[in-house]
């Protein structure tokens, strides 16, 4: 992780900052996961979740560089927009298969271990959860390439 | 019926798809689709022909506010759909060689494709929503099709032109087509057709037809609206031929003739109609014969020949009705072989300037039979359809006896048709006569693919001309009956006898070939009939354009001249004002101090690191501090959202307040260092401004307390959260469930803004690195 020094880099150029975010990138979306998960019983859901991500996201990005993060990903942030969207509206016309007026939370009859009972909701609150981290992101980098 | 025009929507889709693998010369097959088509509508001829039958298609749509996809087969919309498909199919397989090899080939068909299927749908509806929906659609598909060559401003201007001109009508049409559904209580043309004696006698009866007339003359590019339509032959060839002989101008014939039972008082309407109709024909055939391009002439034609229609459907008698049906067939025929040659001429050369252009003749033997008989039939030379049609027209005004008005109305009649006469030569025979020019003596022969099409609509002019009751017991008689109503029985003779119509004709005729000879077109000639344009509308409306643009730029400049400051503070001030005056106005101020809550020392504490926080902002000229500062503010709220119980409100406004400061220090770096550009007036101005915006909004909140809101809302999701939702956390139930489509558009709001920020921010970078 060696990086050229000049008065260019705009990152808070510290060791223990780097070695920190290694470890905290990773607790941190658990906890934003964690944070979506619980959404429906308690404090939390997709939005709050999706912010906590992309905070993770911003710290790395300080602790090294918008290029490198941007390197953590395979694709761009851009693209969680679309998916998200697509996620959130296809759970929102799911129920139309089963017959019922569109957006109805539809249900699994069996309870899954540690989530609860998953339904559409849940879906369209991961889809929430995705367009958020894909919309800060984006706006993130795009200021941070182009300032 | 319904299954037909989704089928063309989406075949007209499928081609774009064919773009990038299929090679160009193949396009010519997928003509076939537009053909059997064709011969689908022509199967229906033996069960309309009598006239005495509808065929009914019905699908339910939007029930409840009575929007139905009926289709309705008669007389009438089944000639246009044949005139749809049949025009359509020679269209589709002259553009496979008149556009060959265009890298945008597929999209010209798929432009094509959805016209056609939004033309078909228009006059197949029998649900006066649907019909104005497929009116609507064949705007905005024209629009693509007249800015095909997109890459031309002029092209893009002109399809903005047909695009506003015809929209705009359409909002009219839209206003009287809501009205006469009110009226009657119904939406289905058929139904409506009874209750024609409601609709004239109600009081809005005037501003019903004003409205329905504005919608149909924009479409039909009657005087004064007609200045779209020579506009609009900056489109391909075929597409003008498309759009000019059959189908987008003729859209507004076909309203005028499916509402004349309905409409048609036999006062204003034919009054109004008459006027139009009659300014329009007269006012286009004499600008046709002075215009040197080719394409300028048969546009003007087309609205003359346009004004005829609505002339004819403006006399309203029977005989004119019948009249106007053979016209609309024979202007089809000519005037889409007619664009057609044109096209192939300037295919050929490259030139349509009608003054250079002659002696084409022996290049082209077939295209210029075409254009024999297309001209022949366009100035109603016997053994043409076009005869015929000129005779039933002079025999419709005739049919008054001796009036000034019958009178009246022949002589314009004859006048018109003395310069169509012209213009048909002009267009028709006078490229292929004479001697070729030298530069052109290299033409080579024309591909069958272009030739071939124009020459099948040139023999059926010949055909209908010498065995007229073919087309008149298939459908003419069928079509007169739809709009007239009572069933008749007319027939079309070749040979009428020795009659006044027959004189009129021979004189329109040598009259028409006198004025071929006599005006000579040229530069000259078209600065003199463009000084008449002074008049039309369309310079007014391009005037009042400009001044809206600048009006626009200079309100603009007052109000968001791109500082920040100011954008805020005038919408910062636009609230105050707004808010403030009906707070202070409408609601008694009170504040009520018994319900508050007591004060608890940590509030305090919250409080004042609040107050320092925002001084530091103000009073510090380091931008970093001031950012922290409000950073720490943001907190504060924070934390008094928890003292009152709204955890998912805190987390948030937590989470969001941590990436502003991420963001603003981000930008923080590339500024250039603080500088102190307010001086003490404008601290003043922007502590006032913010100390009222605070109080007003401390006043609403107080306010807001004091007015009993209804718990109802907030109890039934309370209670419902769990039982409906299975969720415990009200407000994300809320959010994913309850108001689930406030939070799935509140996401594309936010996609958007992103998507926003991610193109102007590339977008700026692509500049300059050009620029560079």
């Amino acid at each position: 992780m060696k990086k050229v020094q000049n008065s260019e880099t705009r990152h808070l150029d510290s060791t223990i900052l780097r070695t920190a975010t290694n470890y905290l990138l990773p607790l941190i979306i658990m906890f934003s996961i964690f944070v979506l998960l619980r959404g429906h019983y308690l404090s939390g859901g997709g939005f709050v979740g999706g912010l906590i991500a992309s905070i993770a996201f911003v710290l790395h990005s300080y602790a090294y560089s918008p290029k490198e993060t941007l390197a953590l990903f395979r694709f761009s942030p851009l693209r969680l927009i679309p998916t998200g969207l697509s996620l959130s509206i296809l759970s929102a016309l799911l129920p139309i298969l089963l017959g019922l007026p569109i957006m109805t939370g539809v249900w699994f009859a069996e309870d899954v271990v540690v989530i609860g009972s998953v339904g559409s909701a849940l879906f369209f609150d991961i889809g929430v959860y995705f367009v958020v981290i894909g919309v800060v992101l984006t706006i993130l980098f795009t200021i941070a390439e182009n300032v | 019926m319904l299954l037909l025009i989704v089928f063309v929507f989406v075949f007209a889709f499928l081609t774009l798809l064919l773009g990038k693998f299929v090679h160009s010369k193949f396009f010519k097959f997928i003509s076939i689709v537009p053909f059997l088509l064709f011969l689908f509508f022509t199967s229906f001829i033996p069960l309309l022909k009598d006239g005495t039958k509808n065929i009914f298609y019905r699908t339910e749509w939007m029930p409840s506010i009575g929007v139905s996809l009926d289709f309705k087969l008669d007389g009438l919309s089944l000639l246009f759909s044949l005139m749809i498909t049949g025009i359509g199919t020679l269209i589709y397989i002259y553009t496979s060689s008149y556009l060959r090899g265009h890298p945008y080939l597929n999209r010209f068909y798929t432009y094509l494709g959805l016209f056609m299927g939004a033309m078909l749908g228009l006059v197949l509806s029998d649900n006066i929503i649907t019909l104005f929906i497929f009116w609507e659609l064949t705007s905005v598909t024209s629009y693509f099709l007249i800015g095909f060559n997109n890459e031309d401003e002029s092209a893009r201007k002109s399809a903005l032109w047909a695009f506003s001109i015809t929209g705009l009508g359409g909002f009219f049409l839209l206003a009287s087509l809501v009205v006469i559904g009110s009226i009657t209580g119904e939406t289905s043309i058929h139904e409506i057709l009874s209750h024609s004696n409601s609709i004239q006698g109600h009081e809005a009866f005037g501003l019903i037809l004003v409205f329905f007339l504005l919608g149909a003359f924009t479409k039909s590019a009657q005087f004064p609206f007609h200045f779209w339509l020579p506009g609009a032959m900056k489109a391909p060839t075929p597409v003008s031929a498309y759009l000019h002989s059959a189908t987008m101008v003729k859209a507004g014939i076909y309203l005028l003739a499916r509402f004349t039972p309905i409409l048609n008082d036999g006062d204003l309407w034919s009054k109004s109609l008459l006027l139009v109709g009659g300014v329009t024909m007269v006012y286009g055939a004499f600008h046709c014969v002075f215009r040197k391009d080719l394409k300028g002439i048969l546009a003007y034609s087309t609205i003359s020949a346009l004004g005829m229609l609505v002339f004819l459907l403006g006399i309203g008698t029977e005989l004119a009705i019948y009249a106007s049906s053979v016209f609309i067939v024979v202007h089809a025929l000519y005037k889409a072989s007619l664009f057609l040659i044109t096209g192939a001429i300037d295919h050929a050369v490259h030139n349509r300037d009608i003054t250079i252009l002659s002696g084409f003749g022996e290049k082209m033997p077939i295209l210029a039979t075409a254009g024999f008989i297309s001209a022949l039939s366009c100035a109603g030379i016997p053994l043409t359809f076009g005869f015929i049609g000129k005779e039933l027209i002079y025999e419709s005004t005739l049919e008054g006896g001796v009036t000034y008005l019958a009178i009246g109305l022949t002589v314009i009649a004859v006048v018109t048709n003395i310069f169509l006469t012209c213009s048909g030569l002009l267009a028709g025979i006078k490229p292929f006569i004479g001697e070729l020019p030298k530069k052109f003596s290299k033409v080579g022969k024309l591909e069958l693919g272009i030739a071939l099409p124009p020459f099948i609509l040139a023999v059926l002019s010949l055909v209908f001309g010498v065995f007229p009751n073919w087309i008149n017991q298939g459908i003419i008689n069928s079509v007169t009956r739809s709009i007239y109503g009572d069933f008749i029985n007319l027939d079309l003779k070749i040979w009428h006898g020795v009659t006044t119509a027959l004189l009129l004709s021979g004189l329109t005729i040598l009259l028409g070939v006198a004025v071929y000879f006599i005006v000579r077109q040229s530069h000259n000639s078209m600065r003199f009939i463009e000084r008449f344009e002074v008049f039309a509308p369309q310079h007014m409306i391009e005037k009042l354009i400009e001044k809206i643009r600048v009006f626009a730029y200079r309100y603009t400049g007052l109000t968001q001249n791109s500082y920040l400051r100011i954008y805020l503070i005038v919408i910062v001030l636009f609230f105050i004002g707004l808010v403030g005056y009906k707070l202070f106005a409408d609601v008694p101020l009170q504040v009520n101090t018994e319900d508050l809550s007591a004060f608890r020392s940590y509030e305090l504490i919250v409080f004042i690191i609040t107050v320092i926080a925002i001084l530091f902002t103000i009073s510090t000229s380091s931008r970093l501090t001031a950012i922290a500062s409000i950073g720490v503010v943001g907190y504060c709220i924070c934390l008094i959202f928890v003292f009152y119980g709204a955890p998912d409100l805190a987390m948030t406004q937590f989470a969001i307040d941590t990436l502003t400061v991420v963001l603003f220090v981000l930008v923080l770096f590339k500024l250039p260092s603080f500088l102190k550009l307010s001086n003490r007036r404008i601290q003043a101005r922007d502590a006032i401004v913010s100390i009222a915006f605070g109080t007003l909004i401390s006043l609403i909140t107080l306010q807001a307390l004091v007015s009993p809101a209804d718990k109802e809302i907030s109890r039934f999701y309370a209670e419902n959260a769990y039982t409906l939702a299975k969720g415990k956390n009200v407000v994300n139930v809320i959010l994913v469930d309850f108001r689930g489509f406030d939070t799935l558009i509140e996401t594309m709001v936010l996609s958007i803004a992103a998507l926003g920020v991610f193109s102007l921010l590339k977008y700026n970078t692509k500049d300059e690195e050009s620029s560079e």
